[in-house]
């Protein structure tokens, strides 16, 4: 018997339910002992710590709409057996951008200048580096940029959907599907180019690298992509294989998910290109105003976290993934997705932290809490909504191509 | 370097040629080789083929490379000829990145090509039997090879029955041999022959 609709399995539920009982219960206790703390240490670390879960979990929850638009614009047909999973997985960007809109407003608003040293206005007219970077680097450019990008990644992911739920209702004629095709394809488009104008380059210079405001590299936001679209992967992979396990998918094979493995071990390489390609620029020219990033992360406090870093995001997933057999066994794939998404939220992390909290820095319970938070949330919403839509897009045009796909 | 027989049967569509092949094992006939004009997916599956060890190879060669450019790097910046570049530490791991990692790959790619010409015996002069010449163009052709225990015509009749649009037996040399095709063998007038 196939399993067209997903069921919640009681299991399931009672993770969820945990992990946003511990995540509601951090965050409660956070805001009363961080946030509200006179200790202006605490409440940095309250609002760094909603800061890097924020953005690291609505980027990777995006890199799902990227990776439908990127597969519909180069007419791949491999993914059709579980695009549903990644389609799923996008519903949350308008959710996790309120979530996100609600921390910058924090943040901002709250004037928290440990966080966004380019907030104060003061201190900005006697730094002639922030000055320069004041017609960026403040508030009205922040808060309009953002809200157009999370208006439009909510808003053309929901016109993809869109789409793709037409191919529940009935099959296309040739002419039908043609012109379906290229309605996608023209939304993809729009989506591809917004992406580079957004995530490939301006929203991680306002959101993360303007926490180092004095500091800058070219590389910051392809990196950033790097590690949100690896650990997006992960995700889908992850879903995928539960999904598998409790037998619904059934035209995923395991060429899927070699697939899937591929680009999770190609773009841990691609990530750890990039982070190399930052770091060696900046450690040769050995010039002070750009090893600044790297100095409390190198020889500082954060040595641990630095090498740790390399060790989880690029060894690990290279060696583990590197066998044709693990990328096509289900507890090797889930294991490996795993640690990549949570080597890259330490990525998010060391990225955050330093210019922030710097050496009053702590990876304890809040930090978990707000993980197991984002983590039910995922959980919550993607569930939900795998549970209200047919899980294949019976109608889909290249729908067969998926069936007989083999590498 | 032996002589050997063969019957070869050739296919025209690779919907006939599936079944044959899982056919023909369980028979119990020792399958020599199926050529392709093109690579087809899953046929290595149905001849029972195991899987490569060519990229354990690779993984070796291309460790062999890592190992190679930092040792030798180690070696000439520390010990043999130590030079302060920039004031960088002699032991300048990040610059030397690059250079080990085009190693890696060097050694990786051209010993897995090597390996690969090795273990298919592909080089320059050395030429092999060609069973059937469209076997380059449009033809499957599964060789069967011929033991003690094989009734040749026994093998015909099954090829024919599986669907094979040619079967013809030759003798032939089953290795590798230098020298020309024209002199040494009459493989395109067997082929008018059978037509």
């Amino acid at each position: 018997m196939i399993k067209q609709q997903f069921e919640i399995p009681a299991g399931y539920r009672k993770w969820t339910n945990g992990l946003l009982a511990v995540g509601a219960l951090a965050l409660v206790l956070g805001f009363i002992f961080l946030g509200m703390n006179s200790d202006e240490h605490a409440q940095t670390r309250f609002w760094a710590v909603l800061l890097q879960n924020s953005v690291f979990f609505l980027l990777i929850v995006n890199a799902s709409m990227f990776f439908i638009c990127a597969t519909t614009l180069a007419m791949g047909g491999w993914q059709m057996a579980f695009r549903r999973v990644p389609e799923a997985i996008s519903t949350l960007v308008p959710v996790f951008s309120v979530l996100a809109l609600i921390v910058f407003v924090g943040i901002i608003f709250g004037h928290k200048t440990h966080i966004y040293h380019w907030l104060d206005k003061e201190h900005v007219e006697h730094d002639s580096i922030l000055k320069g970077k004041s017609v960026i680097l403040n508030p009205t450019v922040f808060f309009v940029w953002t809200l157009i990008t999370l208006g439009v990644w909510s808003a053309v992911g929901w016109k993809m959907r869109q789409l793709s739920a037409q191919t529940d209702e009935a099959p296309m004629d040739l002419e039908g599907s043609k012109s379906w095709m290229r309605t996608n394809t023209v939304w993809a488009s729009v989506f591809i180019v917004f992406f580079g104008l957004t995530v490939a380059s301006t929203i991680p210079w306002l959101w993360l690298m303007s926490i180092d405001a004095h500091w800058y590299s070219t590389m910051y936001s392809w990196y950033t992509f790097a590690s949100t679209f690896v650990s997006g992967m992960s995700l889908v992979a992850i879903f995928v294989v539960y999904l598998k396990n409790q037998d619904y998918l059934e035209f995923v094979t395991e060429e899927h998910l070699h697939d899937l493995g591929k680009f999770m071990f190609a773009f841990s390489v691609f990530w750890t290109y990039l982070w190399y390609s930052q770091f060696m620029l900046i450690w040769y020219a050995n010039i002070p105003e750009e090893t600044v990033y790297f100095k409390p992360r190198m020889q500082g406090p954060y040595q641990w976290v630095f090498f740790l870093n390399l060790i989880v995001n690029f060894v690990l997933p290279f060696l583990l993934l590197m066998r044709r057999g693990s990328k096509r066994n289900y507890t090797s794939m889930t294991f490996v997705g795993v640690i990549i998404i949570l080597g890259h939220w330490i990525d998010f992390y060391q990225m955050v932290m330093p210019g922030s909290v710097g050496e009053h820095y702590s990876l304890g319970w809040f930090e978990f809490g707000i993980l197991a938070l984002y983590a039910g949330l995922i959980m919550y919403l993607v569930g939900r909504m795998l549970a209200s839509k047919p899980l294949v897009a019976r109608f889909h045009p290249f729908l067969k191509e998926s069936v007989i796909h083999h590498t | 370097m032996a002589l050997k027989k063969f019957v070869v049967g050739c296919f025209d569509d690779e919907n006939v040629l599936f079944p044959a092949v899982s056919k023909v094992r369980k028979a119990g006939y020792k399958l020599h080789d199926v050529y392709t004009p093109f690579p087809v997916h899953g046929l290595d599956k149905a001849m029972g083929l195991r899987e490569t060890s060519l990229h354990t190879a690779g993984f070796i060669y291309g460790l062999t490379g890592t190992t190679t450019a930092v040792t030798f790097m180690t070696w000439v910046f520390t010990k043999d000829w130590p030079v302060n570049i920039g004031g960088k530490p002699h032991f300048a791991l990040p610059a030397w990145i690059p250079i080990t990692f085009e190693l890696t790959v060097l050694m990786a790619a051209v010993g897995m090509v090597l390996t690969f010409c090795y273990i298919s015996q592909l080089a320059p002069f050395i030429k092999k039997h060609h069973f059937h010449a469209r076997a380059t163009d449009d033809l499957f052709v599964m060789v069967i090879e011929c033991t003690d225990r094989t009734n040749e015509s026994e093998v015909r009749d099954f090829l024919a029955k599986s669907g094979a649009v040619e079967v013809d037996t030759q003798v032939a040399e089953e290795g590798w041999w230098i020298g020309r095709y024209d002199k040494d063998q009459k493989l395109y007038k067997d082929e008018i022959a059978v037509a």
